[in-house]
């Protein structure tokens, strides 16, 4: 024990023959960070307002100090934005919205991946007739603003019985979507190395078979990609649910607009504060759960190496 | 009874032909070697044949089944890739058993078949490893093992050995053609690798610029090539091929090469040379004699200076300067202090080991 702790020792006191010659910080890099602070300050700061705000009383807003700190802190504004915040008429508080927008995420999600990583499948690694026009159309449709068919679309989805359902916003999603998720599938698919593809041609040649057990498994680092950029775009949508979703099914971001803008009596900031928040925290949730999934290298060992 | 028959095989790519009107019939049990230069459509053959590519116009034979049209699935094959190309998702095991996905086995079966290769193989105890936890030479074999599960009369093997290094190469060089010997099954195997080819091979099909230049046993290929280019392709170091002009008096004929007479009188034309043909002779470095011993019933004697030589452990070449040209001769590796730099030596070259091309065809005379 004795010895090794010596010779431990023995190293340490050992002063490396060619040292390194230390970094300064130089003029150059304080200017990168002052600028880099002035581009976080820049988010930073109404963050700030808004969470330090979340947690005052009114009367202490009321003094007009906004950049003050809460005192005392009060989490009863969150309890009233969850709960009994009014949304027009109805005081049921965001968890209405919250539950309506989980139930219009997860058909949505399910549906825009499904569509998109088959037919992305599909225009990668099969021979597709047309596959190059296809592609072309798709790349004009993923610059159609929603706006400029939103009338066309709900004409149309009401002729299919689905408007104002919750299915009716997760089939306009997934649609919507397409165009740009299809493009990102088939490149992420085209990287896959043709010999796999052959060998798998000659084993089953099976569409779905190859899809379900060979190309699925390689493609867990798109996937979370898809479902990142999925997550915030469905769950911050606006439009589309305030356009399609019915009375019942308004999505929690067309809540929160009503208790914020709904203006009767003096207007709760902390409430309104603490219900923005509440709205935001799930996809940055997501976002952070997700990217520890990130894995490197998805045909480690399939070819040579 | 030929296993597989390519019949009139054309293929191209808009205006670029790579096969032209290609024949080829390969017999059941056959380890054929499909051996060519880059860009030579030996790969395309191959992939035609597996059904990755459609063919422009032929018709592709597996035993007495046309199987132009069919899916790569249905033509009962099975192929073994440069890159392996296995499932990198997969179990060594669970690469196994999707070879046999388009099968409707029973599970006995697919177990069965499943350690007897990799029994054979010698990979029962990386059944379980992923193929990212596998050695170059370890993939080789389960890639391999994936297309012997199948059980098929024909095997594809595309460059197999091209990733792995020299000393594994030779190992699975041994191991395949002994799989062979084992397994009886026809093999139809794309290289670049001549000694592969050699080796391997009971027939070689030797390709260049998308047409068969020769198709024979590999002595066949190495003793009689058809013409310039197998005669250039197949040895190392490279024939020697110099110009030469024929000179026909009586029964003696003689070429005439940069100022040397050899004499070709016993040579086997198969058209009877001509006085003043214009011709190229194919010297191999290996079969010139020792410097300064002349063979027995030589072709012809010549006094050339060195220009430089190499060693490579068990061989060595030596260079002559030969007319404006130089002319390779293998070396004894020992013997090889003799042919220093600007020093002329004597060698001569025997007489049934010439080959004689025309120049202006350049097939073999």
């Amino acid at each position: 024990m004795s010895m090794v702790m010596q010779s431990g020792e023995a190293l340490v006191d050992s002063a490396p023959r060619f040292p390194r010659k230390r970094k300064g910080i130089s003029g150059r890099s304080i200017a990168i960070l002052v600028f880099l602070s002035i581009c976080a300050a820049f988010f930073m700061v109404p963050l700030y307002v808004i969470i330090t705000t979340s947690f005052k009383t009114m009367e202490q807003i009321r003094e007009g100090a906004i950049f003050s700190l809460p005192s005392p802190i009060t989490i009863e504004p969150w309890i009233n934005a969850w709960d009994n915040a009014c949304s027009g008429i109805r005081c049921e508080g965001l968890k209405v919205g919250f539950w309506n927008s989980v139930a219009i995420l997860l058909p949505s999600l399910a549906l825009s991946m499904i569509l998109s990583s088959v037919t992305g499948y599909a225009l990668a690694l099969w021979n597709v007739r047309w596959a190059g026009t296809f592609l072309f159309v798709l790349f004009i449709c993923a610059f159609v603003p929603f706006q400029i068919i939103m009338i066309p679309l709900i004409i149309l989805s009401s002729g299919l019985k689905v408007y104002g359902t919750i299915w009716g916003i997760a089939i306009i999603h997934a649609v919507l979507s397409m165009p740009f998720l299809t493009l990102v599938f088939r490149n992420y698919y085209k990287g896959i190395p043709q010999e796999i593809m052959s060998a798998a041609m000659m084993d089953s040649g099976s569409f779905w078979r190859i899809f379900g057990e060979i190309i699925v498994p390689m493609s867990g680092n798109i996937f979370i990609v898809v479902l990142i950029l999925q997550v915030t775009s469905i769950w911050n949508d606006f439009l589309l649910g305030l356009t399609f979703g019915g009375l019942g099914t308004q999505p929690m971001s067309v809540v929160l607009a009503n208790v914020v803008i709904t203006t009767t009596g003096e207007a709760a900031y902390n409430e309104n504060m603490a219900a923005a928040l509440l709205t935001a925290i799930p996809p940055l949730v997501i976002y952070f759960v997700l990217g520890k999934f990130f894995v490197q290298g998805i045909t480690a060992g399939a070819i040579k190496g | 009874m030929p296993r597989v028959i390519f019949e009139d095989i054309i293929k191209s790519y808009g205006k670029l032909t790579v096969l032209k009107n290609l024949d080829l019939a390969i017999n059941d049990g056959e380890f054929l070697v499909l051996l060519g230069p880059s860009g030579c459509g030996k790969t395309t053959l191959l992939n035609l044949l597996a059904g990755l590519l459609d063919v422009t116009a032929g018709r592709i034979m597996i035993g007495d089944r046309d199987v132009t049209d069919l899916d790569p699935k249905d033509r009962g094959l099975a192929m073994v890739f440069q890159s392996y190309a296995l499932y990198p998702t997969k179990t060594v095991r669970g690469n196994l058993k999707f070879g046999l996905a388009a099968h409707k086995l029973e599970k006995a079966e697919i177990e069965q078949r499943i350690s007897w290769a990799a029994k054979l193989l010698q990979i029962e105890p990386l059944l379980d490893r992923k193929p990212a936890q596998l050695s170059g030479g370890q993939r080789q074999r389960v890639a391999i093992g994936r297309a012997l599960v199948k059980k098929v009369g024909v095997f594809l093997f595309d460059e197999p050995l091209s990733n792995l290094d020299a000393k594994l190469r030779t190992e699975m060089r041994l191991e395949i053609k002994k799989l062979h010997d084992e397994l009886k099954s026809t093999i139809v195997y794309v290289t670049h690798d001549q000694i592969e080819a050699m080796t391997m091979a009971t027939r070689i099909a030797v390709m260049d610029a998308g047409v068969i230049q020769q198709f024979g046993t590999p002595d066949e290929i190495y003793g009689r090539p058809a013409n310039l280019f197998v005669a250039g392709f197949i040895g190392s170091p490279a024939m020697n091929l110099r110009p030469a002009t024929l000179s026909v008096s009586g029964s003696t004929v003689a070429a005439r090469a940069a100022g040397v007479d050899l004499d070709v009188s016993r040579y086997g034309f198969t058209t009877p040379p001509r006085d003043g043909q214009s011709v190229v002779i194919g010297l191999r470095p290996e079969h010139f004699g020792e410097p300064d011993a002349a063979v027995a019933d030589p072709a012809g004697n010549f006094s050339l200076p060195v220009q430089y030589s190499e060693k490579t452990g068990s061989d060595a070449t030596a260079y002559l300067k030969f007319g404006d040209g130089l002319i390779a001769t293998r070396v004894d590796p020992e013997q090889i202090g003799r042919f220093k730099q600007g020093d002329t030596v004597n060698i001569s070259f025997p007489q049934g080991k010439l080959h004689v091309f025309d120049a202006q065809s350049g097939r073999r005379l």
